[in-house]
């Protein structure tokens, strides 16, 4: 089998390969620590337990999705009240009720999603309240 | 074959730039209407639907047009269109992509429109055209390249390919069908709200569609070394006369109902789009230029002599293309939101960038077709 | 994929110990109180009495409206983070405010007297019972809920304005650009939307989930909007029904009105 215009098609190769790997490569050896969450405001420093709505590890792997769920349970089925697995009752509310224990939106949130590189449109809409009070 | 299209004259490769630099324009303005919003066009609250769903109307009638050349050939064994149904297929599959990037554009929140399959709404009419504009675009993508592949090489096509270059007969016209019903089903607009508005669309798709490829086939006999065929153009060019004069016949039949019944909510719609409302009448001049346009054309294609003459033909189709783009790709449109629910008349007027993004996907399907009769031609040379 | 109750339970060992615990403190301020009716910014962070119905609909009377009056249309807008752009093309609103030969065409004539021609007629969201909106959205992104209200869901909204198209009333309006510096005042307890999504009047279904009125009926001085369940007799808005004749706009389209008007 002959390989037709082969010098052509192997430096094609070879250039999408260094492209592709290109992330890879430029970033070795570099680390970047994982960011500090603040979780001192004044309301989670009232609480005899620091507690979110779901323990901690699920929260953090999970948020969005309970988030998602939250949203969909508002909006759509006009329910505001969510159960957790703990039996507490919790108001389905982004800002009343997430913003409340973490009002500070930016070294909690955001520390996080710039980290990331997540960059979740909640907040086209949703308004920060410590940015308004 | 592909590769065909990368290669040609100094001509084509001007052109292709030209159509390229044209479409980048128009990408250029589309990034800055993602960023600023919708409000870049001239669309308003009352006026909410504009240029951009008008192109993709007029545009549906074009990919559908395609069947007025499988028909005769498939169905009526019609000879003299052989030479030429792949034509009609790629402008088919042209003319439904920019049928779709002209609803994309249209959307204010692009980046969800996988919400219309994530979460289909079956009594959505919107949701059906979505559906049956991606069949049509994968059942004439399929059909005209499996015939020009095999074309190439000198055998006939695969046994399979027929049965579903007939269901796109059928399918042809239920994309212009289910787009009609995009207007028609609306109860608050009078103006829309017609059971002839899908055969009003059907039969202005079967004039402007054969009109624009009458063009592109003067077009490859001037330039290139294919020639459809003095009889394929005739046939298509009474096709294009028959349908110019059931639309107008249409558009009329519209006119006496409205005005001998007198119902004000049927009039001031018509009023507003042929005369204009209170002095509102940027949109009835464009459509005076169409009638008039519409007229002259049917006249030329009427009469043999006339007809039969390459010069009169060409302006006629011009013509027709031009008369049909008003009416249904501007006047259809947006006469149905004037005067709004509350009375209000609203005067829309395409911006610059709207233009400008508008003139980029007329340059991307311009280009698409380009391309593909690149292919086209250079196949037929070889064989 | 959504966490199910199975997710819960794995993580549910985390969470044993916290049974006994206290609630947080929004639980606790909620009980307090509930919000009073009159407060056009009444809130109330925890669990609450909303108010629900088989059927929500609301009467205007429009001949109480003054001359001139936006008061319906101020608070509506100052709740929900309405922008205000100053101009036709952008204009988003909730309630408008029109003459009354233009939200009832057919029903009006000439020789009709002055007092009633000078109306300033409120005009909003119908909540339809058979809403066009809603057949014609394409993502389920506009939806009717059981009991009337004809909601938005601003996340799942493509702006197509399909539903524009489709509003025989001209209730609905479009995000053409980033209404966020158009607001003048924001309440923070109400989201504001994103350019490229249609919004509209929501029955202020986040006030009824608090037990609170809407904004417009709570804002009227002059007890011209009347707002209640349908399908109750005892209700508000069914004993001003009673008192005479009421008229729906353009009812011949079969798309079941909820606001009824007395003129």
């Amino acid at each position: 089998m002959k390989l037709y215009n082969g010098g052509k098609i192997i430096a094609g190769i070879v250039v999408f390969l260094i492209a592709a790997t290109f992330p890879f490569w430029y970033g070795r050896g570099k680390a970047v620590r994982p960011p500090d969450l603040k979780l001192d405001t004044p309301v989670i420093q009232q609480l005899k337990e620091k507690l979110c709505v779901e323990p901690a590890p699920y929260m953090r792997a999970n948020h969005m999705k309970l988030l998602t769920v939250w949203r969909d349970a508002a909006v759509r089925e006009g329910n505001r009240s969510y159960t957790a697995i703990n039996g507490r009752v919790y108001t389905i509310s982004l800002t009343s009720t997430c913003l409340e224990c973490h009002s500070n939106k930016k070294q909690f949130c955001d520390r996080c999603h710039n980290y990331a590189g997540a960059k979740p449109a909640c907040w086209n809409c949703h308004i920060i309240p410590e940015e308004v009070r | 074959m592909l590769e065909k299209a990368l290669t040609g004259s100094r001509g084509y490769g001007i052109w292709v730039a030209l159509l390229l630099t044209l479409a980048a324009i128009g990408f250029f303005f589309y990034l800055r209407q993602l960023n600023y919003g919708l409000g870049i066009t001239g669309m308003s609250r009352d006026v909410s639907w504009g240029l951009y769903i008008a192109q993709f109307t007029f545009l549906v009638g074009i990919a559908a047009s395609a069947v007025m050349l499988v028909l005769p050939y498939y169905l009526h064994d019609y000879k003299a269109f052989g030479k030429i149904t792949v034509l009609g297929e790629f402008l088919a599959v042209s003319a439904v992509i920019m049928c779709i990037t002209f609803v994309l554009v249209d959307l204010g929140q692009p980046g969800r429109a996988i919400n219309l399959l994530l979460y289909p709404s079956l009594r959505s009419v919107l949701f059906w055209d979505v559906i049956v504009l991606n069949g049509y675009l994968l059942i004439n993508i399929v059909t005209g390249w499996t015939v020009l592949g095999c074309e190439k090489k000198s055998i006939p096509p695969p046994a399979w390919v027929k049965p579903l270059i007939i269901l796109s007969i059928p399918w042809a016209i239920s994309i212009h069908t289910v787009t009609a019903f995009i207007y028609a089903g609306l109860a608050g607009r009078s103006f829309w709200l017609t059971a002839i508005m899908a055969p009003r669309f059907l039969a202005s798709a079967f004039a402007s569609g054969p009109a624009l490829l009458i063009l592109f086939c003067l077009i490859l006999r001037r330039f290139t070394r294919f020639d459809a065929g003095e009889q394929a153009i005739q046939t298509l060019a009474k096709i294009v006369a028959y349908a110019l004069a059931t639309s107008i016949f249409f558009v009329l039949v519209e006119l006496f109902t409205a005005f001998y019944s007198q119902i004000p909510g049927h009039m001031q719609h018509l009023k507003y789009l042929f005369a204009g409302l209170e002095g509102h009448n940027a949109i009835a001049i464009w459509m005076g230029v169409s009638a008039v346009t519409a007229m002259v054309a049917l006249i030329l294609l009427m009469i043999p002599q006339t007809r039969q003459r390459e010069p009169f033909l060409v302006v006629a189709c011009i013509g027709v293309f031009l008369s049909l783009w008003i009416e249904k790709g501007l006047g259809l449109v947006v006469t149905g939101f004037v005067p709004s629910p509350l009375e209000r008349i609203t005067d829309y007027t395409p911006t610059g960038p709207e233009w400008a993004i508008t003139g980029g996907i007329w340059a991307l399907g311009l280009l698409l077709i380009t391309m593909f009769y690149k292919i086209f031609v250079s196949v037929k040379k070889e064989a | 994929m959504a966490p199910t109750r199975r997710d819960f339970l794995k993580i549910a060992g985390f969470s044993a110990i916290s049974l006994a615990l206290p609630p947080l403190p929004s639980l606790a301020a909620a009980k307090a109180g509930m919000p009073s009716a009159s407060d056009l910014f009444a809130r109330s962070p925890g669990p609450l009495q909303p108010l629900k119905a088989k059927r929500w609909a609301m009467a205007v009377d429009a001949g109480k409206c003054p001359p001139g009056c936006r008061d319906c249309i101020a608070a509506c807008h100052r709740v929900h983070n309405v922008p205000a752009f100053g101009n036709p093309k952008d204009d988003v609103h909730w309630i408008g405010a029109e003459r009354v030969e233009d939200v009832f065409p057919a029903e009006t004539h000439p020789r009709l007297p002055e007092s009633i021609r000078a109306l300033s007629i409120p005009v909003l969201c119908n909540h339809c019972e058979n809403p066009p909106c809603v057949r014609v959205c394409p993502t389920q992104a506009t939806f009717k809920r059981a009991d009337g209200i004809v909601m938005m869901d601003y996340h799942r909204c493509i702006g197509c304005r399909f539903c524009m198209a489709a509003c025989p009333y001209g209730s609905r309006s479009m995000n053409y650009r980033d209404p966020r510096p158009f607001i003048p005042k924001l309440n923070p307890d109400f989201p504001t939307r994103t350019k490229g999504v249609v919004e509209k009047c929501n029955f202020c279904e986040e006030r009824l989930a608090r037990g609170v009125l809407p904004a417009c009926v709570v804002a009227c001085r002059e007890k011209a909007l009347t707002f209640g369940d349908l399908e109750d007799p005892g209700s508000d808005v069914r004993r001003v029904l009673e008192r005479g004749f009421s008229i729906r706009r353009r009812p011949e389209l079969g798309t079941g009105p909820q606001i009824y008007y007395r003129l």
